[in-house]
Formats: C-alpha cells, sequence, structure tokens
C-alpha cells in the first residue's frame, strides 16, 4: 500500500471524538485515502464510521488528532471553507426550494477567480460570482448526469426517495468537490434500487475521477463499490484493505464475521503448517507459534463436499436452503456445526464427508485468551474488578497462607496482613463466566454488546454501563444482543495475582 | 313472535359521527361568540335612538383623538412585536438546538412569566419600573417595555415548536454547501421557520394593540389605546361608539392575519408549484 505522498488526498492521524458524556465514538484513528479513490467505511451501527466521515466534513470537530487535506491540517476549519461535500444520510433537500435551486444553491455561494482587463497592461483578479447563464449550464448538466432532466421545477417534497436521492447527489456533485462523502445515501431505497444506484455511483465515480468516501453498515454494498473498504468497531479500525484482501483474508473473527458468512472456530495450531479443529488437523499455509489457540474462518462456499469416506471430516447434513444460485446446509460433525454452501442440494439426514483447500483455511490470532482486569480487594475479602464485586479465594495471592476468624490473611511465616484495598491483578478464563438473567444474582450488571458464533459455541461479550468493562466468554447457551445480565463468576475461577512483586 | 320474521331488538347506539362531536362547542360558539358579534354590528350600525346610521362610523374616521388612539395602538403594538421577535428568535434557536434533557427546564424558564398571575406579575413590573425611575417619565417606553414582558412567551413558543421540528441536517448541508453563518440563516433557516414568525407575530401584535391594562399600568394611565377607548365609551355609556371601535378592530386583525398568511390554503408553501 505503500504509495508516493503526493497521492494522499486526505490522511487522518490519530483521529479522536469523545462525546461530552464519556463515549469514545472514534478512538486514535489513522488512515490515509489516495486521489481518486472509493474508501468505505465499514462497520455495525455505533462504530465511529459515521463520526469519523462527520470531522471529515467539518459537522463535527475532533478531540485530538489532525486532519490533513492535501498535507494541510483543516480539523479547525468550518464546513464551508472545506472543499468537500456531502450526500446526507435522509438527503437534507431544503424542503422550500424547488429542485434547481436545490442543486444551484452552492454555486450561488461560489466565488470564482476571474481575470478582468485593466487599463492596458496585466489582468487584475478578482473573487466573482457564477452568472446567472453558467449556474444553468452546470445544473443542466449534472442533473443529465444523474437522469432527471426536466424536472428542475419540480418540488422535492413530490419526488420519490430515489429521485431525492438523485437530487441529493446532484447537489453535492455540481460544485466540483475534491472528496464527496456519502453517508449511507442508499439506506433508505428498496432493494431493487438500491443495486442500480450502487452500480450508478460507481460509474459516476469511475467518470469523475473525485475521491468518494463512504459510509455504510451493508458489507455487500462496501463489497461492491469500493477499492478500499476499511472495517470499524467501536471506534477502532479493524482492517483496512481491498474487497478481496477483507473477504478472503478476515485480520480477525469479528471482520471474519462482519464480511459475508463464515464458520469460525476455535482450534489449535499443531505447527508444520498444521491446524487443528473440528476435530481433525487441517494443512494450512498461515504460520504461527506451536500450541498457539486461534480463531480458524472457512468461508461456505470454499467447504467441498465429497464421499462420507474420502473427506477429512465427517458428519450429517442436517438442513437444506435453497438459496437461488446454490443451497445452503448446515452439517453436524460432533457437536459443531459448519455451513456449506453448493450447487449440489445433499438430503439431509446424509453423512457426508468435506475437505477444505490450505488456502481456505483463514487463521487468526485469538483476540481474547482471557479476561484481564485491575482489582483489589475489599473489608470482607471479595474483590471488586468489572465494575463489580465477586467472592473470590484471596488465599491464592500467599502460598501456604490462610485467613484467621477476624478475616486477616496469615501467611506461611504468621504474618498477619490486612488485604483491605490492597491492589491486584485479576484473570478470569474465557469458559469461567457465567451469565443469569437475574442481574441481582450477578457480581457484575452488563448489557450483551456482541455475540458471535465460533461452531459449537458463541462468544459473548457483556460490557458494563459505568466503565464499560467488557467480560468476554464462551457460551453454549443462545442470548440476544442487548439482553441485560447478571455476570456470574465461580469463586475458585477467579485467579488473583499481586500488582507489586513482594514476597511470598 | 313468528317463525321467519325475527326481529332483532333495536341497539341503542352511543356512535357519533366527527361532526356531532363538535356540536357542545357549535352551541358555545352561537351563544357566545356569534351573537354577541350581531350585537356589535348592530350598535355599530344604530344611532342612540335605534335608527340605522353611519354616524358612528363618521364619528370614529374624522375624529383626530380616535385616529390618534388607533395609531399609537398600532406603533405600539407594531414596536412590541419586532422587539419580541428580536429578542425571542435568538432564545427559540438556541432553545431548540439544546442537546440534553435541560432543554425542557430552560423552555420552561423562559415561558415562567406565563404562569405567574397577570395582576401580580404587573404590579411587580411596574415597581421596577418606579424603582429604576422609568416610572411616570416615559409612558411610552414602559409600555412597550411592559407589553414585550408580557408577550415574549407568546412569541417564543410557535418560533420554539417550528425549530425544534426542523432538520438539523438542513442547516449541515447549507454549511457543506458553501454557506457561512448568515446565510444559512437567511436562505433556510429562516425561511422554514416563517410559518412560526408569523404564528408569533398574529400572537403579540393583536393583543399588544389592545391590553389597555398593561398600557394603563405602566403608562401611568396616560396612553390611550384602542382597548382603552372602548373601556371609555362603555363609561359613559356609549355602546354604539363601543361597537364601532370594536368592529374596525376586528377589521384589522383580520387584514393582519390575512396579511401574515393566516388563511392560506398550503401552509407549508414548498418550492414552486405546478
Amino acid at each position: 500500500m505503500e504509495k508516493n505522498k503526493q497521492d494522499k488526498i486526505i490522511e487522518l492521524i490519530d483521529l479522536t471524538r469523545k462525546f461530552e458524556d464519556g463515549l469514545i465514538a472514534v478512538d486514535g484513528v489513522n488512515l490515509y485515502v489516495r486521489k481518486g479513490e472509493f474508501v468505505t467505511f465499514l462497520g455495525p451501527s455505533g462504530c465511529g464510521k459515521t463520526t469519523t466521515l462527520r470531522m471529515i466534513a467539518g459537522f463535527d470537530k475532533p478531540t485530538s488528532g489532525k486532519i490533513l487535506l492535501n498535507g494541510q491540517d483543516i480539523s479547525a476549519l468550518p464546513p464551508n471553507k472545506r472543499p468537500i461535500n456531502t450526500v446526507f444520510q435522509r438527503y437534507a433537500l431544503f424542503p422550500h426550494l424547488n429542485v434547481y435551486d436545490n442543486i444551484a444553491f452552492g454555486l450561488k455561494l461560489k466565488r470564482v477567480r476571474t481575470a478582468f482587463e485593466s487599463k492596458g497592461c496585466k489582468p487584475v483578479y478578482k473573487m466573482k460570482k457564477l452568472s446567472k447563464s453558467e449556474i444553468a449550464e452546470k445544473v443542466g448538466k449534472v442533473l443529465k448526469m444523474v437522469d432527471l432532466e426536466g424536472f428542475e421545477k419540480r418540488s422535492v417534497s413530490t419526488l420519490s426517495g430515489g429521485q431525492q436521492q438523485r437530487v441529493a447527489i446532484a447537489r453535492a456533485l455540481v460544485n466540483e468537490p475534491e472528496i464527496l462523502l456519502l453517508d449511507e445515501p442508499l439506506g433508505a431505497l428498496d432493494l431493487k434500487m438500491r443495486k442500480d444506484m450502487q452500480l450508478e455511483l460507481k460509474e459516476m465515480h469511475r467518470k469523475l475521477g473525485i475521491t468518494f468516501i463512504y459510509v455504510t453498515h451493508d458489507q455487500e454494498e462496501a463489497l461492491t463499490m469500493s477499492d478500499t473498504i476499511v472495517v470499524m468497531k467501536d471506534g477502532v479500525i479493524q482492517q483496512i484493505g481491498t474487497p478481496t484482501d477483507i473477504y478472503n483474508e478476515p485480520k480477525n473473527a469479528f471482520v471474519a464475521d462482519f464480511i459475508g458468512e463464515s464458520n469460525i472456530f476455535s482450534g489449535t495450531y499443531l505447527g508444520d503448517k498444521k491446524v487443528r479443529f473440528i476435530g481433525q488437523a487441517f494443512d494450512c499455509v498461515d504460520e504461527f507459534e506451536k500450541n498457539e489457540k486461534v480463531d480458524v474462518v472457512v468461508r461456505p462456499e470454499d467447504v467441498e463436499i465429497t464421499d462420507a469416506e474420502s473427506g477429512l471430516v465427517k458428519g450429517k447434513i442436517i438442513n437444506s436452503i435453497f438459496k437461488g444460485i446454490h443451497y445452503e446446509m448446515t452439517m453436524k460433525i460432533g457437536k459443531t456445526e459448519i455451513v456449506i454452501q453448493d450447487t449440489v442440494e445433499k438430503e439431509v439426514g446424509e453423512t457426508v464427508g468435506i475437505r477444505i483447500k490450505p488456502d481456505n483455511i483463514h487463521i487468526m490470532a485469538k483476540e481474547f485468551s482471557s479476561n484481564k482486569y485491575d482489582g483489589y480487594i475489599t473489608k470482607k475479602n471479595t474483590v471488586c474488578f468489572g465494575d463489580g464485586e465477586f467472592e473470590c479465594d484471596v488465599c491464592q495471592l500467599y502460598d501456604g497462607s490462610h485467613l484467621d476468624d477476624e478475616g486477616y490473611l496469615i501467611t506461611a511465616d504468621g504474618e498477619k496482613i490486612d488485604l483491605t484495598d490492597l491492589d491486584v491483578k485479576v484473570e478470569v478464563g474465557l469458559k469461567d463466566i457465567e451469565i443469569t438473567d437475574d442481574q441481582e444474582q450477578g457480581g457484575a450488571i452488563g448489557n450483551i454488546v456482541s455475540i458471535i458464533y465460533k461452531g459449537d459455541h458463541y462468544q459473548l461479550i457483556v460490557r458494563t454501563d459505568e466503565n464499560e468493562e467488557d467480560f468476554v466468554f464462551d457460551t453454549e447457551d443462545t442470548w440476544n444482543v442487548n439482553d441485560r445480565v447478571g455476570v456470574i463468576i465461580p469463586k475458585n475461577k477467579i485467579k488473583l495475582s499481586l500488582v507489586t512483586e513482594q514476597k511470598k | 313472535m313468528t317463525h321467519g320474521c325475527e326481529e332483532k331488538t333495536p341497539k341503542i347506539s352511543f356512535r357519533f359521527n366527527r361532526g356531532q362531536l363538535c356540536l357542545p362547542y357549535a352551541v358555545f360558539l352561537a351563544l357566545f361568540v356569534i351573537f354577541p358579534l350581531l350585537v356589535i354590528v348592530y350598535y355599530a350600525f344604530t344611532a342612540k335612538d335605534g335608527t340605522i346610521s353611519f354616524a358612528n362610523f363618521v364619528w370614529f374616521f374624522t375624529d383626530m383623538s380616535m385616529i390618534q388612539v388607533l395609531l399609537q395602538s398600532i406603533a405600539i403594538g407594531a414596536i412590541t412585536t419586532v422587539v419580541c421577535l428580536l429578542l425571542g428568535y435568538p432564545v427559540a434557536y438556541v432553545l431548540s438546538r439544546i442537546k440534553s434533557h435541560r432543554r425542557g427546564i430552560l423552555l420552561l424558564l423562559f415561558v415562567m412569566p406565563m404562569c405567574i398571575n397577570f395582576v401580580l406579575r404587573a404590579m411587580a413590573m411596574k415597581e421596577l419600573l418606579d424603582m429604576i425611575g422609568l416610572l411616570g417619565k416615559y409612558n411610552f417606553l414602559n409600555t412597550v417595555i411592559g407589553m414585550v414582558y408580557d408577550f415574549l412567551p407568546f412569541m417564543i413558543l410557535p418560533l420554539y415548536s417550528v425549530l425544534i421540528k426542523m432538520d438539523k441536517s438542513l442547516e449541515e448541508a447549507a454549511a457543506d454547501l458553501g454557506a457561512g453563518r448568515a446565510k444559512i440563516f437567511g436562505s433556510v433557516i429562516m425561511p422554514l421557520s416563517l410559518s412560526g414568525i408569523l404564528s408569533g407575530i398574529t400572537m403579540v401584535f393583536l393583543p399588544s394593540m389592545t391590553c389597555y391594562v398593561i398600557s394603563d399600568t405602566y403608562g401611568n394611565g396616560k396612553l390611550r389605546i384602542v382597548g382603552k377607548a372602548i373601556d371609555k365609551c362603555f363609561g359613559q355609556n356609549d355602546i354604539n361608539s363601543a361597537s364601532v371601535i370594536a368592529l374596525v378592530l376586528l377589521v384589522i386583525m383580520l387584514l393582519v392575519t390575512l396579511f401574515t398568511g393566516g388563511f392560506s390554503k398550503n401552509d407549508n408553501t414548498r418550492g414552486v408549484e405546478l
């Protein structure tokens, strides 16, 4: 991706936006966009993609960091001073103006450097308004481009959603911006119209050569249109790459899950380009530490169905859905499910084998191997961490120690220690957390913010309100995102260690 | 009962059509609005002895003091309206753009004067004017101050309710297209809040022309506006003259409403009509 510096039209450096309520919408984003590129910010709602776009447009001021346009810091410039135009999510057409006046709005404000003849010698330059005929010509041209000729006098409220969308695009493009920002512009259109507009936008981008920065939560849209996709989550960039890169080589389980259908499994890297998952060792192309726990991603279309005997693994087909061009089948191998797409249908109940080519097995380092927190011991010898309070075994802090009747810790040497307010490091494994609907029963309370299916179990993240502490864990139970739950951790599963190395 | 012709006992229906729901108000309207209006018209066009005459109108439009009162009322109404608009618009705009829940509380603070007893409020204001030494010296100014104080909430509320409904991204769109703050206001916010401005004007101009309690209280009783003139005629038992003044006032109100677009069919004029 290393290219000539001159190529960068816009560059974001450590861009951060913190809202008044403490929410960090965008967290240290570093990114550059090359001239003429079609870049898409992709992510679920609340991932910071729109806020990033709004900062580029100038509607939001970054809390820290810089926005460079052609090498110049523009983060303090108001939106009207930036050579950037925006197509808004819900169009934001001026309801009191007709189509023509909506599109001409920007042109009427524009001043261009024009040469005036002065007495004989050099021409004098002045900033001059565009003439009526110049404006009319430009508006006519752009209306033709968006296929709305003859709509000049129409009131915008009489237009259909698709037509309003075209007016919004025309209104932005007529100003010949250096960068066109599009904030989920097709979100309000129906599927057919959306598909058409995707191609039209792509075509406009090709013809005009303007840099497009596009925001969407629709992965298919991003894959169809973009030169480069920036996948975001929780205000942080997860991966930047071409659509093919992102689809074929997702960097982590989140990207794999968000982009397209995928099977995600927990596996172990065995060394020598072999990885073990769904109970079998597979050849792969990536290299990791021997015995490292990894996430394995396999796209449904990359699974080949074979005879029961000639495959690497065999299992039973448990359902099959016709999807138009292929069948989507689910196969059960022991407790694990794997989704397969194939043009040939297998009977439900049939036992078949599967094979996966080494380069279709994508291995990613596990994001979490355990939850780690900073905590402290309370008077009652419980431990506070992750916005909650949990029962724990404090004796593990000192080998051979025990508690006396009053709750003081007696070390192996017979020393008496008051543990109250002692800072500790807390570690909890992914399999050691349970959640319950009875919030009061849990040591901490939070909402489920993410659920990723990993073949035979779900990986959930429960986030607390106060300090947004995350509890990441695996479960086989089905929950829903946004469920409010209590977090339960068995006493013996909380591993404590001292912050500063003291004598043991 | 014979077979074959079982008649259902007719159920008493308590269903109303929509028109019938308005019936109670229609009765009220006829009794207390239309009938008195007819009485006013009758008195306006009759002389003291009951014969039909236009003498009352001739009197109204030839009596210099009456014309002066009318002009004075219009001046007070107009100045009050302009001041209310200038003070109220920025407040309504800022209030409508506050993001947090504090908005409701702040709005309440601004319209609070409406909730305080009118007489109490008037007396307090009078004391205040007396304290700073304006009372008795500047009757016209004091009256305008009093009117603005009393009618400002009636300007803020309609403006606020229009501005709060305005899509905020329209302002961003205008800025995005190169408009500075003044331009955004002039070509987007102002035109789109026009209906609020007009209803604010109607709500302030008409009452402030006639509310003689305020002009009496703050103007030290020296300033006469049309409301006071009617009161005075009644005091002299001259119902006919009072009716004429009331009728002229009614016509002015209709004209103002007409002018501010109160009768226009499409309240929300959007773009060019086809």
